[in-house]
């Protein structure tokens, strides 16, 4: 296990001081603001405010400029992420073909709120996303990195199962 | 040998000092001596690059479309098999478009027909081999070609046969799901980089931008801008550092040509752009790529690392003397990012917000130098207008656009995928004679096209050749061409709500039409969605339309309200169904039922319903059925029931029904 899946704030420091190595040649150094923020993402799961204001310091921009562009794009999450990410499809065809109604049950099964996206035990964050692009086989769901076509809610249930039975295992 | 190493010391080409030729001398070397020995070496490494090293290739589609339906596992399970035969080439390839059709894995001896096989599960693997092997076709679901070696050929239709097939004619997606996307070596076989050598031998970046002009290209990706023109306008602008910049930011919901091709066929799209960037004078390049669309991402950045590898990114690129940069950048996500100054601000670090314009990007673009940015599809076309010549490319197409489009057929049709045709071609053909129509038995209601910046068109419009002045005459835009088929069980009005929906979030806001008109015209479908429409709303909705698109600063504003406009146009009725009969015909706007009721011969009094129920509007009645024999049935409190439809998905045999 990589100490830097722990938060605390010095090992968060740390993080962000390894990744901005690789972006410290940038010229200007600002412009690697994004893929910043997307490495720090992948490696700790979401943006703590601790990280942005590091960020801050070592690209000099004000911590508002850099909370401004956290929020404006999707990728980017501010609140810690649960071991599964579970992302529903909201593109057009995903919607005629009932993916709400697939968010919707999740919420239910995952017992929990648009507002509170991650379950109690920490196993799952369900997020609704624009367009994975798979149209052809809507409705999409995609769990972590694994795609899953023409879900339904028996398909949904089935595979929610596969990744609570296996110690959150996943699918294979 | 490898394709791409030198056949022998006779070869001068370094990567310090390329030879011009080094491409064509890949398929058709040695061009700069004679040498039999030479010429079949390089055959039997073109043979072992498709067949390796004992004649047989065996291929799996794994774009997204086909790991969404289980393609990695099918993968698992060729891997398993060839292993009895090593010799073998097993290949991951992208998509051929047809998703309806996924899995799909192909086989092909040397000498005898490819066959392809579709719907393959991993039980399926075993028997397809082994039926193959031992010489018999039959069952596949078409073939590349015949050529009388194996049984049962007659039987099996060739891929250009298929009704998904025949109507097509490919050009940005022909190699996709035939080549290795990973693999620069394919691409060449199939006349990779033919087109830059033959622009960067022979043409001057006037003479290439004279070609794409007289080819017609217009932009891909939406407005349809000529390709010549925005080329040379950069061009002329004066000074050393200027960009090129690659939007692989796909983000119009129902669209996946960009994903579909930059994962089949990445090289191809970074030659597009490598010819470009020289057209234009730029020495630096960008690859916008949505992170969303992580594998297209993959692809693209190994293409480039391999072009760079193999001398075709760095320095004096094929002896030309021009050099150029290539880097790939991820996109964190914003549908505004499509308006070509908001890319720009994202490339920067910023908030994706659009300008004004002008100055356009060919003057001031990213950071304040000439800019230019392409579509990965826009890009995907120029290599076969320099290959063929502009004379071949204008004999495709409509009088006004030339060439050929991808379109994606999603949503209530039989048959989903990517498929190009001239553009030109109508809605009929692509939806009824390519996509096989509303699956089903149900009603054909409309087709969605363009995303969030195009509109609904109805059945009288099937006949429209679709090109970029006749949609925009019928309300509608070619957008990025993903069409979305809607049947009677679709609600117009939902479908409005959920694009201002999208809009809404989407918008930067930055200008005031788009920020607040939007939100504004949101609440008022909603509330018609809701059923508590007025007669009043329609005019405010039009109204309201009309003042965001003249008004926004950018084309996300001002095609906002095509969804709402194009459907008030051809669905009037189906707003007056909402507001004035308070029902929605498709039965979709859940706040419209006017409750539930329990069917009483299939109800079998099991209690399933009773616990989710949230309002506890259910209980379990002991009665008789009509023998007299007693039974116990649910209930349902009309007072009490909140109407949100629990019980009906936890019934399992369907006794509780809406009543709208």
């Amino acid at each position: 296990m990589e100490p830097s899946k722990s938060e605390t704030s010095e090992s968060i420091k740390l993080v962000v001081d390894r990744v901005y190595e690789h972006y410290r040649h940038y010229d200007p150094v600002q412009s690697a603001l994004i893929p910043l923020l997307q490495d720090i993402q992948s490696e700790v799961g979401y943006l703590p405010g601790q990280a942005l204001e590091r960020v801050s310091q070592l690209l000099k921009l004000s911590t508002s400029h850099i909370f401004g562009v956290a929020t404006f794009y999707h990728q980017f999450r501010l609140r810690p992420k649960g071991r599964h990410l579970i992302s529903v499809c909201r593109g057009t065809a995903c919607h005629v073909g009932g993916s709400l109604k697939v968010h919707d049950l999740l919420l239910r099964e995952l017992q929990i709120t648009p507002q509170v996206d991650t379950s109690k035990d920490g196993a799952f964050t369900l997020q609704q996303v624009r367009c994975l692009g798979a149209c052809g086989l809507a409705p999409i769901v995609k769990i972590d990195e694994d795609f899953y076509g023409r879900v339904d809610g028996e398909k949904v249930r089935e595979i929610l199962q596969r990744y609570r039975g296996a110690g959150d295992g996943g699918s294979q | 040998m490898n394709l791409m190493d030198r056949c022998c010391d006779e070869c001068s080409h370094t990567l310090q000092d390329p030879c011009q030729d080094y491409i064509p001398c890949r398929t058709r070397g040695p061009l700069c001596h004679s040498g039999e020995e030479c010429g079949s070496k390089i055959m039997r490494a073109l043979d072992e690059t498709i067949y390796g090293k004992d004649g047989l290739r065996v291929s799996v589609g794994t774009s997204t479309c086909g790991l969404a339906s289980g393609a990695q596992a099918v993968y698992d399970a060729l891997v398993g098999e060839v292993a009895k035969f090593p010799g073998t080439k097993l290949v991951r390839t992208g998509c051929m478009g047809s998703c309806y059709a996924e899995v799909i894995v192909e086989i092909e001896k040397k000498g005898h027909p490819a066959a392809i096989y579709d719907n393959v599960t991993p039980d399926k693997v075993g028997s397809i081999f082994n039926r193959y092997l031992g010489g018999e076709v039959r069952g596949a679901f078409a073939l590349r070609s015949r050529t009388g070696a194996m049984m049962g050929e007659e039987e099996v239709p060739l891929l250009g046969e298929l009704d998904f097939f025949r109507h097509q004619e490919r050009d940005a997606i022909k190699n996709c799901g035939v080549v290795d996307p990973k693999s620069i070596e394919e691409y060449i076989i199939h006349g990779g980089y033919l087109a830059l050598t033959r622009a960067l031998k022979e043409m001057t970046p006037e003479q290439v931008i004279e070609e794409v002009t007289t080819a017609g290209l217009r932009g891909r990706g939406g407005a349809g801008f000529p390709a010549g023109l925005k080329w040379k306008l950069c061009r002329q602008v004066k000074g050393d550092t200027k960009y090129m910049i690659c939007n692989a930011d796909e983000g119009d919901p129902g669209a996946f040509m960009n994903r579909l091709t930059a994962e089949g066929d990445p090289h191809r799209v970074l030659e597009g752009l490598i010819i470009a960037a020289y057209a234009t004078g730029a020495k630096e390049g960008y690859i916008f790529v949505r992170a969303e669309k992580p594998l297209m991402a993959e692809h693209l950045t190994l293409a480039i690392e391999s072009a760079r590898r193999n001398g075709l990114l760095g320095k004096n690129i094929l002896g030309s003397g021009f050099d150029l940069e290539v880097r790939p950048m991820l996109s964190a996500g914003a549908f505004v990012c499509g308006e070509e100054t908001a890319m720009i601000a994202a490339i920067e670090g910023k908030r994706a917000m659009p300008r004004s314009r002008p100055p356009f990007p060919a003057t001031r673009g990213l950071w304040d130098r000439p800019t230019t940015i392409n579509n990965v599809e826009t890009l995907a076309h120029v290599p076969t207008i320099l290959v063929n010549g502009a004379g071949e490319y204008v004999k495709v197409g409509s009088e006004k656009s030339k060439g050929t489009k991808v379109y994606c057929l999603a949503g209530k049709i039989e048959r989903t995928g990517a498929v190009e045709v001239p553009i030109g071609t109508s809605l009929r053909r692509l939806v009824f004679d390519i996509g096989g129509g509303v699956p089903g038995g149900k009603r054909f209601k409309a087709v969605q096209i363009g995303g969030p910046s195009g509109g609904c068109l109805p059945e009288g419009c099937l006949d429209l050749p679709l090109d970029y002045e006749s949609l925009q005459d019928a309300g509608a835009i070619m957008g990025s061409g993903g069409i979305v088929i809607l049947d009677e069980d679709t609600c117009i009005v939902d479908l409005a709500h959920y694009f201002l929906n999208f809009t809404t979030a989407e918008s930067c806001g930055k200008c005031t039409p788009c920020r607040i008109g939007l939100q504004a015209m949101l609440g008022t479908v909603g509330r018609i969605t809701d059923g508590q429409g007025t007669a009043a709303d329609v005019d405010y909705l039009q109204k309201m339309s009309n003042a965001v698109a003249d008004s926004s600063l950018c084309a996300l504003g001002r095609t906002a309200p095509n969804p709402v406009l194009s459907t008030l146009r051809y669905f009037r009725d189906e707003y007056d169904a909402h507001i004035t009969g308070k029902t929605c015909p498709s039965h979709v706007c859940r706040h419209m039922i006017r409750g539930y009721r329990v069917d009483a011969a299939l109800c079998r009094g099991c209690r399933l319903c009773v616990e989710p129920c949230p309002a506890d509007a259910i209980s379990i009645l002991d009665g008789k059925d009509g023998s007299g024999k007693a039974m116990r049935r649910a209930n349902i409190d009309d007072a009490v029931c909140i109407k949100c439809g629990r019980c009906a998905e936890e019934c399992r045999f369907g006794a509780i029904k809406e009543v709208w």
